[in-house]
């Protein structure tokens, strides 16, 4: 068996421009991990955007960033206050 | 302060984007903003000079690209993106020339020009959003779409043949052609790349849900519905021969790379051509 | 403005035996021309065949395109990647390119076309001359703007006002005609071309301040903005849309009403400066012959005759068509009797002289249908009857 070190999987922040979101739920659909859900409230356009249920699920594959027709949706990597992990580098 | 907001963090779009312009013009669903999206990481990943990217435009949905793309970028007439973008290529040969428009657009009012810019090998990409019918006023029936489909002038369905869009650009003599629905995110953005890099007429043909018009009339479901659809029917099939690309309603999709050869460009053929018939006479354009 | 010196590259300095076409091709190399997009048609191709022969040695691009429709668009685009760009075309194919000449307006784009002009409708005459183009000169596309058409009536009047239709095309940032015809695009005779150094060309109106403060139509004091080229870093827009200053789309009452006056008046407010006439023993004259083209040239004769006969005969030759030397009519309206406007089509530029004549003088046309140029005593005819 191949030995991989302590490898710990990168963990991703959502940010959601809820304004710009026109609820059309392509980034809930296709969220590998289910990390996002739609929400109930209504944005300034009166359309439903989504929210983060599951933030610690998130593993920064930015699926819903490249999905979002409306640019309204993206993904930093999670900063680890202990490791003072930075930048938009992926391995 | 939370940790959000020293984060400071924008969307890596936005780099790429006329931001004073967003939210833009497109339906809840629809899937332009998704090419446009791959458009950019394209962009980021080719490591381009943004400087010398131009995006050019017809009219209809997707023509509104050209409005929205942070690049010197042109908003020209109906089915005139292509002779554009074959002006400023040739007035500027550095300029990596991008025409980003429907297939409406390019294949209906257009379709003259894009033959004909593929028979020169052009030195131009060409993104074309398919949606299978012209969305902007209001889903009437395009050269693309499949028999049996309905649009708001084939009220009883459509009975036309259409276009195969990869075997009319192969016929014309294109050097790079792909397929992709909006959903393949990734490859569209690795086919646009490739196409950037590519000395010559690349066709990259996008199958982009429109839910307002086709999906409605189509009783098709939503965005989210039909995105999935055209997904699941998709078939990736590299190198396929492009006389089997036909597209026929709720029929299985054959996706990918199909064209990807080499052949001198307009440019390319015109110096060379010239250099060997007047020798020092001929003042060498563009290199 | 910005006049330099003509790129001798481009100036066949000589005496040559050219005809208009080939005049035209020289005036556009000349002025500076290095990018042609064209397609054949009759009576002009050889403008197209002379840019072909010669662009190789000056260093541009001559590209046959797939029809009119492309090669006004290429002119568009070529002149936003920054080249002075021209195209040639006679009736049908002169149809064809008016959805985008109205592109080209509203883009504000510095081009050149000539018009060969033959007889009409349709295929018409396409060996044979007509002067029945000069309304869709100036309202081909649709909506309201303005163009600037100047009509000459030798070769080498087609080289000169060539060379003067790319510095208006760049002064104002128009499209700007050179409305010739068969008779003259055809007539072979002595064209002398100056040496490189005695020619004025005006050069782009290039923005030249900080990048990011560049705005694609925010006017400088003449009321026409700076124009940069794609590739310099700009990242501008535009758009066939109703725009804001920005190049934005705007669809609205508003930016119509501030972005549609200003593209007519920046031509209407300047006429003045870009009319060209030429006039002859017009002071006493009864009677006012006018004409364009190469009827001005067959006018001449049935002026002799009436001068002969004792009549006061002025005559007064639009070399600019568009905008319509209107101030002038207007002045010699109230001086003279009646002007006469012989033109190869069945009324069109006589109607303008009507509008301005006002019924303080009387108008005349002599029409003629096309296929061949007036008899002048048709002319002569039509002077007596003026004069009466």
């Amino acid at each position: 068996m191949v030995y991989f070190g302590n490898i710990k999987p990168i963990k991703g922040k959502v940010h959601i421009e809820k304004n710009r979101c026109k609820g059309c739920a392509f980034c809930v659909e296709y969220c590998p991990k289910d990390v996002l859900e739609m929400s109930e409230e209504f944005n300034v356009k009166g359309y439903h955007p989504p929210f983060v249920k599951d933030e610690d699920a998130c593993v920064y594959c930015q699926l819903c960033e490249s999905i979002c027709p409306e640019f309204a949706i993206f993904v930093t990597i999670k900063e680890e206050e202990e490791e003072g992990e930075k930048g938009e580098s992926r391995p | 302060m939370t940790k959000e907001d020293r984060l400071e963090a924008k969307n890596p779009s936005e780099k790429f984007l006329r931001m004073d312009r967003i939210p833009h013009i497109w339906c809840p669903g629809c899937g332009i903003g998704t090419v446009v999206t791959s458009f950019n990481e394209a962009l980021k990943k080719s490591k381009i000079d943004l400087d010398d990217v131009v995006v050019v435009s017809g009219i209809g949905c997707t023509g509104r690209v050209a409005g929205y793309v942070k690049l010197d970028s042109f908003h020209s007439t109906h089915g005139r993106a292509i002779p554009f973008a074959t002006g400023l290529k040739l007035a500027n040969p550095n300029l990596n020339v991008v025409v980003f428009s429907g297939d409406g657009d390019i294949f209906g009012i257009g379709g003259n020009h894009f033959i004909h810019a593929a028979r020169r090998n052009m030195d131009i990409t060409v993104i074309c959003v398919n949606n299978f019918n012209y969305a902007m006023t209001g889903g009437q029936v395009a050269a693309t779409t499949p028999i049996g489909a309905n649009a708001s002038t084939a009220p009883y369905g459509n009975f036309e043949f259409s276009f195969s869009l990869p075997y009319l650009a192969e016929a014309a003599g294109a050097t790079y052609v792909a397929r992709w629905t909006a959903l393949h995110l990734r490859r569209v953005t690795k086919s646009i790349q490739e196409a950037l890099a590519k000395p010559g007429f690349s066709l990259i043909e996008v199958i982009t849900p429109c839910v307002t018009l086709y999906a409605r009339r189509n009783r098709l479901g939503d965005g989210l519905n039909l995105l999935k659809y055209y997904y699941d029917k998709s078939v990736i099939e590299h190198g396929a021969d492009t006389r089997t690309l036909d597209i026929s309603y709720q029929g299985k999709l054959v996706v990918g790379k199909f064209i990807d050869k080499e052949k001198p460009t307009f440019l390319h053929a015109m110096n060379e051509h010239m250099t060997k018939i007047l020798g020092d006479k001929f003042v060498k354009y563009g290199e | 403005m910005k006049k330099v010196k003509a790129d001798p590259k481009g100036v066949l300095t000589g005496s040559h035996y050219l005809d208009g076409d080939y005049a035209i091709a020289e005036g556009g190399l000349a002025a500076g021309c290095r990018f042609f997009a064209g397609y054949p048609i009759t009576p002009s191709t050889e403008t197209a065949e002379r840019f072909a022969e010669r662009i190789p040695s000056v260093g541009g691009v001559f590209i046959q395109m797939e029809d009119e429709l492309a090669s006004i668009t290429a002119l568009i685009g070529a002149a936003w990647g920054g080249k002075k760009s021209m195209t040639v075309t006679s009736g049908p194919g002169f149809s064809l390119m008016m959805e985008n000449i109205g592109l080209a307006c509203m883009m504000e784009t510095p081009l050149v076309i000539a018009n060969v002009q033959r007889g009409g409708p349709s295929t018409g005459l396409p060996t044979l001359t007509g002067q029945q183009d000069m309304m869709q000169a100036k309202w081909g596309s649709h909506g309201d703007y303005e163009i600037i058409a100047l009509s000459p009536d030798s070769p080498q009047e087609c080289f000169d006002l060539t060379i003067e239709a790319f510095n208006l095309s760049e002064i104002y940032r128009v499209p700007v005609f050179v409305m010739t015809d068969e008779c003259v695009g055809h007539m072979h005779e002595k064209v002398v071309i100056p040496p490189a150094e005695e020619i004025e060309v005006v050069e782009r109106k290039w923005y030249e301040g900080p990048k990011d403060k560049y705005l694609p139509y925010k006017l400088d004091k003449d009321g026409i903005p700076f124009m940069v080229k794609a590739g310099d870093g700009y990242r501008f827009h535009t758009t066939g849309l109703t725009h804001d200053e920005r190049g934005y789309p705007v669809i609205n009452a508003e930016c119509q009403a501030e972005t549609i006056p200003r593209l007519s008046d920046k031509i209407t407010d300047n006429a003045d400066k870009i009319i060209m006439l030429e006039e002859d023993q017009i002071d006493n004259a009864e009677i006012v012959v006018i004409s364009y083209g190469i009827t001005s040239r067959v006018s001449i004769r049935a002026v002799q005759l009436a001068r002969k006969a004792g009549m006061k005969i002025g005559t007064l030759r639009l070399k600019t068509v568009w905008p319509f030397p209107e101030k002038r009519i207007k002045q010699l309206a109230k001086k003279i009797k009646a002007f006469v406007v012989p033109e190869i089509n069945y009324g069109q530029v006589v109607l303008e002289v009507e509008r301005c004549a006002a019924g303080k003088a009387g108008t005349y046309h002599v029409p003629h249908m096309g296929g061949w140029v007036h008899d002048p005593n048709d002319i002569l005819n039509v002077i007596k009857e003026a004069a009466k």
